[in-house]
Parts: C-alpha cells; sequence; structure tokens
C-alpha cells in the first residue's frame, strides 16, 4: 500500500509541478480526441466491416481479387 | 465480376498520396525523438560521472526539447493504421495476421517503457536515485528505439515479404515463423541504417542549436561542450551509417534488384558497373530506359556499384530491362522474364478462385489441396497477376534517382558539418550548421522516398500492386481527408516549431 501511495504520489507532484508539460498535455489532449473522436469515428471507418456480412470477410476479399482476364 | 484493372486510378494516386503525407509528417518527429534520446543519455551519464550542475542542467535541457518533440509526434503515427482499415482495405485483409503481432507489441512497449521510464525522467529529478534516473533516461531512448524497430519490421516485411504461407481458406498471409518475419535481413537493415539516420539529425540538431547560441554569443560554455558532444556523436554514427549503407545496397540487390535499377538509373546492367555520380534525367518525366543504354552526361565512379550490390568489383547487377526480360543470377538461379511471372500471377490468382468455389461445392481433401498447393506454389508472383504491361513494373525513375542522391550528398555534408564544427568552429561554420537543421529533415525524408518510390507498384513485394490493394472509394472521400489532415498536420507543426523556438530562445538554466 505504501509503494502504491509513493508511485501515486510521484505522478501526482509531478503532474502538479509541470510548466511547459501543461501546454504538451493540452496539446496531446486535443490531438487525441481529433484522432479518436473525430476522424476515426466520422472519416475512417473499416472499410471491410462496413462492406462484408460478418463472417464473409475472406469471401469479400476473394471476390476483390478477381480479374475478368488472368 | 469486379474488374481491378478498371479501378479508379485517381484513387489509388490520392490514396497513396495521404499514406506519403502521414508518413512523412510522422517521420519529421520520430528522427529528433530517436537521436536526442542518445544525446541526453550522453549529458547525463557525463552529469553522473563528474557530478557536475553544469552537466545536469545540459541534460534538463536537451530532455525538455526531447519532450516538445515526443509529445507533438505522438499517435501521430496511429492515423497510417486508421489508413489501412479504410483505404488499403483488401492489403490490410491480406497482411492483418502478419502485421498484428509487430504492431502490437509496438503498441504494449510503447505504452508500458515509454510512460514508465518518461514520467521517471521528468518528474524523477531528486526524487530517485542519481543511478536510476539515469537508467530511466536510457531505457526512455531504449523504449522508443524498439517501438521504431516493430514498425520496421512491419515495414520490410512488405518490401520483403518472409515467414509466412497464404492461406486459400481465409484469403490471408499467415505468420509462420515470427524469427524469420522479426530477424529477416531487411529487417535489421532498414532498423540498423534507419536509427543510424535519426541518431545523424539528432546530432546535427545539437550542433545546429548549439551553433545558434554560439552566433548569439550566449550560453558559450553549454554551447561549446554541446557542440563538441554532437558533432562526435554525429561523426560516429555517419562513420557506422556508411557501413550499414553499403550493406542496406547488398541487400537491396538481392531482394528488390528493380529498386536498386531505379535509384542507379541503370537501364542495361553486366559486370563492372559504375556508380553514378550525378546525370542528366529529366526529373518530371520516366526516362525511356527501353530505347537507350544510360541517361545523358553520367559521370560515374568505376566498379563502385558492382561492389556496392555485390561486394565484388567486377559483379553483375541486372538494369531495369534484364529484370523485366530475365537473367541469372550470381547463384545461378534463374530471375523469371516479366511474362512468365505475369502467366503465373495469373495461374495463382485461378487457383484461388478455383479453390474457393471447390470448397463452396464440397469437393473432396485431395482436390482441395492440390488447388492450395497450386496457389502456394505461384504466390511468390500472385501481383504480376494483375500486371497489364512492362512500364506497370518500373518505378518512377527521377525520384528515385535523385532522392537517393540527396540522401548520400546529404550524409556527406552533415559529415563535413561535424568535422568542421571539431576543428574549425568559426562564425560561418555556425551559420552553416543552423541552416543544415532543416537540411537534415529533408535528407531523411529522402531516405524513405528511395525506399518506398523504389519499391512501386507493390504494396506487398511481388504480391499485391497498389491498385489491388486500395479498396473501392470514391477518390473525393480520400482527397477530403487529406486535406483535413493537411490543416491538422500544418497547424501541429507550427505549434511544435513555435513552442520549440521559444524553449531553445529561453535556453538552459545555468
Amino acid at each position: 500500500m505504501n509503494v502504491i501511495h509513493r508511485i501515486w504520489k510521484f505522478y501526482y507532484d509531478g503532474f502538479r509541478s509541470m510548466t511547459l508539460g501543461r501546454t504538451l498535455w493540452t496539446i496531446i489532449l486535443v490531438k487525441l480526441f481529433i484522432i479518436f473522436a473525430v476522424l476515426k469515428v466520422f472519416f475512417f471507418p473499416n472499410y471491410i466491416k462496413e462492406h462484408a456480412t460478418e463472417g464473409q470477410e475472406a469471401e469479400f476479399v476473394s471476390e476483390k481479387l478477381k480479374v475478368d482476364n488472368p | 465480376m469486379i474488374n481491378l484493372l478498371n479501378t479508379d486510378l485517381a484513387m489509388v494516386d490520392w490514396a497513396r498520396a495521404q499514406f506519403a503525407l502521414t508518413a512523412i509528417y510522422h517521420w519529421l518527429f520520430v528522427p529528433l525523438t530517436l537521436g536526442l534520446a542518445v544525446v541526453m543519455g550522453i549529458m547525463e551519464t557525463l552529469y553522473y560521472r563528474t557530478g557536475s550542475e553544469f552537466w545536469k542542467q545540459t541534460a534538463k535541457f536537451w530532455q525538455r526539447l526531447f519532450g516538445i518533440n515526443f509529445a507533438m509526434g505522438v499517435a501521430t503515427g496511429i492515423i497510417l493504421e486508421f489508413e489501412f482499415g479504410t483505404n488499403w482495405s483488401n492489403y490490410s485483409y491480406l497482411v492483418g495476421d502478419i502485421f498484428g503481432a509487430p504492431l502490437a507489441i509496438e503498441g504494449i512497449v510503447a505504452f508500458f517503457m515509454e510512460s514508465t521510464f518518461v514520467a521517471v525522467m521528468f518528474f524523477g529529478w531528486n526524487k530517485v536515485s542519481k543511478g536510476f534516473h539515469l537508467a530511466s533516461t536510457w531505457l526512455t531512448g531504449l523504449g522508443a528505439t524498439l517501438s521504431a524497430w516493430w514498425i520496421l519490421v512491419a515495414n520490410s516485411w512488405m518490401q520483403h515479404p518472409v515467414g509466412q504461407a497464404f492461406n486459400p481458406e481465409t484469403v490471408r498471409n499467415e505468420m509462420t515463423s515470427f524469427a524469420e518475419v522479426a530477424l529477416s535481413p531487411v529487417a535489421v537493415d532498414k532498423f540498423i541504417h534507419t536509427v543510424l539516420s535519426a541518431w545523424v539529425l539528432g546530432a546535427v540538431f545539437v550542433v545546429g542549436v548549439s551553433s545558434w547560441y554560439l552566433l548569439k554569443r550566449r550560453h558559450t560554455e553549454f554551447a561549446t561542450k554541446s557542440l563538441r558532444v554532437g558533432a562526435i556523436f554525429g561523426l560516429v554514427s555517419s562513420a557506422l551509417i556508411m557501413l550499414s549503407g553499403h550493406h542496406s545496397a547488398y541487400t537491396v540487390a538481392q531482394t528488390q534488384p528493380m529498386k536498386l535499377a531505379a535509384m542507379e538509373a541503370l537501364y542495361k546492367g553486366g559486370n563492372d558497373q559504375p556508380l553514378t555520380i550525378i546525370a542528366g534525367i529529366n526529373p518530371f518525366e520516366q526516362p525511356d530506359y527501353e530505347a537507350t543504354d544510360e541517361p545523358p552526361l553520367k559521370l560515374a565512379v568505376p566498379y563502385a556499384l558492382s561492389f556496392l550490390a555485390t561486394n565484388d568489383m567486377n559483379g553483375y547487377v541486372p538494369g531495369i530491362r534484364d529484370i523485366l526480360d530475365g537473367y541469372t543470377k550470381a547463384d545461378g538461379t534463374i530471375e523469371l522474364p516479366l511474362s512468365e511471372k505475369i502467366e503465373r500471377g495469373r495461374c495463382a490468382i485461378n487457383a484461388l478462385q478455383e479453390y474457393r468455389k471447390a470448397k463452396a461445392e464440397g469437393a473432396g481433401e485431395e482436390t482441395l489441396n492440390e488447388l492450395k498447393e497450386k496457389v502456394q506454389e505461384n504466390m511468390p508472383f500472385f501481383g504480376y497477376g494483375y500486371v497489364k504491361d512492362r512500364a506497370q513494373v518500373v518505378p518512377y525513375i527521377p525520384v528515385c534517382f535523385y532522392a537517393f542522391r540527396v540522401m548520400v550528398g546529404g550524409g556527406c555534408l552533415f559529415i563535413l558539418l561535424f568535422l568542421l564544427s571539431l576543428w574549425k568552429p568559426k562564425p560561418w561554420t555556425y551559420w552553416f550548421a543552423v541552416l543544415c537543421i532543416p537540411v537534415s529533415y529533408i535528407v531523411s525524408e529522402a531516405g524513405w522516398l528511395v525506399a518506398e518510390f523504389g519499391r512501386q507498384p507493390w504494396t506487398i513485394q511481388d504480391m499485391l500492386p497498389t491498385w489491388v490493394g486500395v479498396s473501392e472509394l470514391g477518390s473525393s472521400a480520400v482527397m477530403l481527408t487529406f486535406f483535413l489532415f493537411l490543416i491538422l498536420f500544418t497547424t501541429l507543426l507550427t505549434v511544435e516549431i513555435n513552442i520549440m523556438c521559444k524553449t531553445i530562445k529561453k535556453g538552459p538554466k545555468l
């Protein structure tokens, strides 16, 4: 328990005493929000999950690999 | 039936452009992280050994710049994985089993090693022992370097797909040997060469920033000593990178001869090949490699290409036409002509479809095994089944040719910079050092241009061309996210440069 408390205090004191780190953490959090909550959700769906029937992904990709005149 | 040969080419181009934009942007952060990791480790080791407050503050200053760069670069690489799933779904599905392991390891290593030791490095001054702090600083660098290893393993597998077998039932390349994937000669070479190039960039950055202080006559002792550490580190890294560069060229010659031929604009190969220093190649047009034997105004070092590619001054190096027409390798094996590779590729594609049809119709084990064998036997040529003409398998020569020369020329320029900074530091060399900071980024990105343009048209070497790996999306969707990224990345980069410059102007707390 003492060790856990010391680790927690180590991080707590570290974060509290940050100066430049506060700006950097703000940038990191804004960036992560944009990447995961905006880009991933609205612009980067999983193409195969969206277009293939569940369990039929192999068939779906196999169809894509066909050519007319091999 | 869907015909991938009619895929909207604009979509392929936009998806490639978007991937390139994201990777180029991501790579603006990675090399400085890897390079500064060693520099701050050296500075703190000097503090550990001398107990001098000067070295402590010096180490803290470079750690601060490392921290800014690290924070700005965090998660920029994850966007590449999003692009795999959306823009490159066929490719992503095919390689999922191979990529899963190294990328998962990278994520776990990066998270646990870096989040633990970065915290100790920044929060632990005066809270943990000097030895533990020093170990944390070095382990932060080691964690970042190990992360790079796994990403480079994934990239190398695309350039040289080993340790896998294609399973027609799952339509996936499945890993058969983790060791072969993780320790393939291409992965080892790429890791060493890439990390060393990052060290050189880090050294140029340290020398450049220190030179700026010397020009401004500020923090003179700090700048002089940092400059010496940076220049020595840069010289050692440069010496090592020459060795790794030679070995990389040898490996490329064995595994991706077309890339080497494009880098050298070698249209017709042979024995005793010279290494081109420069030639008159139009940067905006693919040269006529079918009708000419060599580019005009070629200035070359005799025998050097043969030595680079084969470790033998008289060794045989195939040119573009030789590779297209087929040739005999040094070990006596035959490199098949393109026409035969196309035949075998089509055979693999047909066999895959036959296998799946037979499986659906409940064919017997013997029939299925025969078809599976046929697929696997011809799988190394699978991608050629989608090729219609010779031009499709030749990378864009001007980019490969000039990017290679920018990379090598830049490397030589930095050696000169390190030597001048050590032995003849003068105000003009300080200016030279400051100017070399942006140049080092161009040189570093040029290295990646050689690696990635040189392997075109393959997303997986010989197995999957770009136009088959791509999703059937409209190009407008990809264009939109391309410009979104451009705005996002430019904003983030501007913010980083701004914070970095402010921190440098503030200087160390001495």
